[in-house]
């Protein structure tokens, strides 16, 4: 017999109440005054990978911010538009002072005066730990900043890179066709860092304790830890913190386990793919969410619930996009309903091979993935669907999170 | 140097004119956006990809020149073709 014990946890972002300057200091320290070029040197020895997702090296966003050598901004990146993702928030609402320290931090190392904290305008508490946190800095005069709170629209798209700097800069929050990047040219036409919230509090935690205590956690090529979200079908759901590398069923485990016996885990958001066992889930979790889908629930409408909602957050800007996932959502909406799927198989194959690389920004790529996952790892539930009469499954609430849709994204 | 062709999909509102111009790289999908393949063009097909941008009621075609080691120099806005025929 084994008996499987969870490592324990890790806790650095975690590592305990934080939300006043006081307890901020107690539980991190100081913070360590030192140059822009050695807080890019530390990081760069740290292998700092962002945390919003793309896991681009943090280090070469730094340089290349830095080098333009001109009056920069740094926007905090907390617009998290994914569904399943709540750790950006949740950072904010218990460590504000850690996010402040690294926009700080990263603010010198870029040669801006101005920090832009967005934060998805449905998370109160954040906003709120946010406010009060500047505030306490400013009263201390200990904000070498100007720091500017905006409240992001509670779309999908709201964070991704451009169409952040979009917003900021008075449009709509969708993306736009790139060049120029963002650090080249972003918010005020100025030289821009954005740096997602988990992101900014690592390199604060880097500044303090150096690159090598930071890869004392992770993998040489993940190193750290990171925040996760768990949801769906498990004991406590929330945000953990783990080590990189950790198996996932360790987080799992830290989470109470499951609640009935599994399906699959769809692995990285609605972006993510999905997985049998927690295992395959690799060390790379994209944005860091995890959901549990019990086999008492329908893969099909869950599936094709996701489908329509991607549908509905495109942008609206690229035809390929506006009409291949509506195409998409559709086809697996009819399957959902009992069609049977060889009805819409090839239609499906021609779709996914058609759409993906044809938008502005990567909206069609990640939800055709995501769908391309879902038809492989349930490839019975899908040829099977409808078959026996009635899929009693697809009666329960939908396990997987589909917020109703924001009137900004369906506004032209 | 190289010559390769590509949408902006934000501008591209599927006029369709491209296809009809240059069928060589452009095909239309099923909703009529343009499917352009964005591999360097072949010396004889660079004037009439020319044609095809020039024609984009939207813009959204450009013809792009990429150094000899795939770095992009410049974006080029393609002229009116000189004859026409």
């Amino acid at each position: 017999m084994t008996l499987t014990v969870p490592r324990p946890a890790i806790r650095r972002l975690t590592a305990g109440p934080a939300a006043t300057l006081g307890d901020h200091l107690s539980v991190h320290g100081e913070l360590p005054d030192m140059s822009g070029e050695a807080l890019i040197d530390a990081v760069e020895g740290a292998g700092l990978r962002g945390r919003g997702g793309a896991a681009f090296p943090t280090a070469r966003k730094l340089h290349a911010v830095a080098a333009s050598n001109r009056s920069a901004i740094v926007v905090a990146n907390a617009a998290e538009g994914e569904p399943m993702s709540a750790k950006d928030s949740r950072l904010l609402a218990n460590a504000p002072h850690l996010v402040l320290d690294g926009a700080v931090l990263a603010a010198r190392a870029v040669h801006a005066d101005e920090v832009v904290l967005c934060i998805r305008e449905s998370a109160v508490r954040a906003w709120e730990a946010v406010e009060r946190a500047v505030a306490e800095r400013d009263a201390a005069g200990e904000l070498p900043v100007v720091a500017r709170l905006v409240a992001t629209p509670a779309t999908y798209l709201a964070g991704e890179e451009s169409a952040l700097v979009r917003f900021l800069n008075g449009g709509p929050a969708k993306p736009t066709f790139i060049p120029p990047r963002p650090y080249e040219r972003g918010v005020a036409r100025r030289p821009t860092l954005v740096q997602n919230v988990e992101t900014l509090a690592q390199v604060a935690l880097i500044a303090r304790h150096g690159a090598q205590w930071f890869r004392s956690a992770g993998t040489p090529e993940d190193p750290g830890t990171a925040l996760l979200t768990l949801s769906g079908a498990v004991e406590k759901p929330g945000v953990y913190e783990l080590e990189l590398g950790a198996p996932l069923a360790d987080a799992i485990a830290a989470a109470g386990g499951a609640t009935e016996p599994i399906r699959a885990l769809l692995v990285g958001g609605f972006f993510g793919s999905w997985v049998e066992d927690p295992e395959q889930a690799g060390t790379d979790l994209g944005l860091g969410a995890v959901a549990l889908l019990p086999q008492s629930a329908c893969p099909v409408a869950e599936t094709a619930r996701v489908a329509a909602y991607l549908a509905r957050e495109s942008a609206g800007q690229c035809g390929p996009c506006v009409n291949g996932l509506d195409a998409v959502a559709g086809a697996l909406a009819s399957v959902a309903r009992g069609a049977p799927y060889a009805a819409v198989a090839a239609d499906l194959e021609r779709w996914r091979a058609i759409v993906p690389g044809r938008g502005a920004c990567h909206h069609p790529d990640g939800a055709i993935s995501f769908v391309t996952s879902a038809l492989n790892v349930f490839a019975r539930e899908f040829a099977d669907h409808g078959r026996g009469g009635r899929c009693s499954r697809c009666s329960r609430p939908s396990v997987l999170p589909i917020p109703a849709s924001s009137p900004i994204a369906r506004a032209a | 140097m190289s010559v390769e062709l590509h949408v902006n999909p934000i501008a591209c509102e599927a006029h369709g004119l491209c296809a009809e111009l240059f069928p060589e790289g452009i095909v239309l999908d099923e909703w009529g956006y343009p499917i352009v393949d964005e591999r360097p063009l072949p010396d004889e097909l660079v004037e009439h990809a020319r044609r095809a941008a020039a024609a984009c009621p939207t813009l959204a075609l450009k013809l792009r020149t990429s150094g000899r080691d795939g770095h992009r120099t410049r974006v080029q806005r393609a002229p009116r073709p000189i004859r026409s025929s």
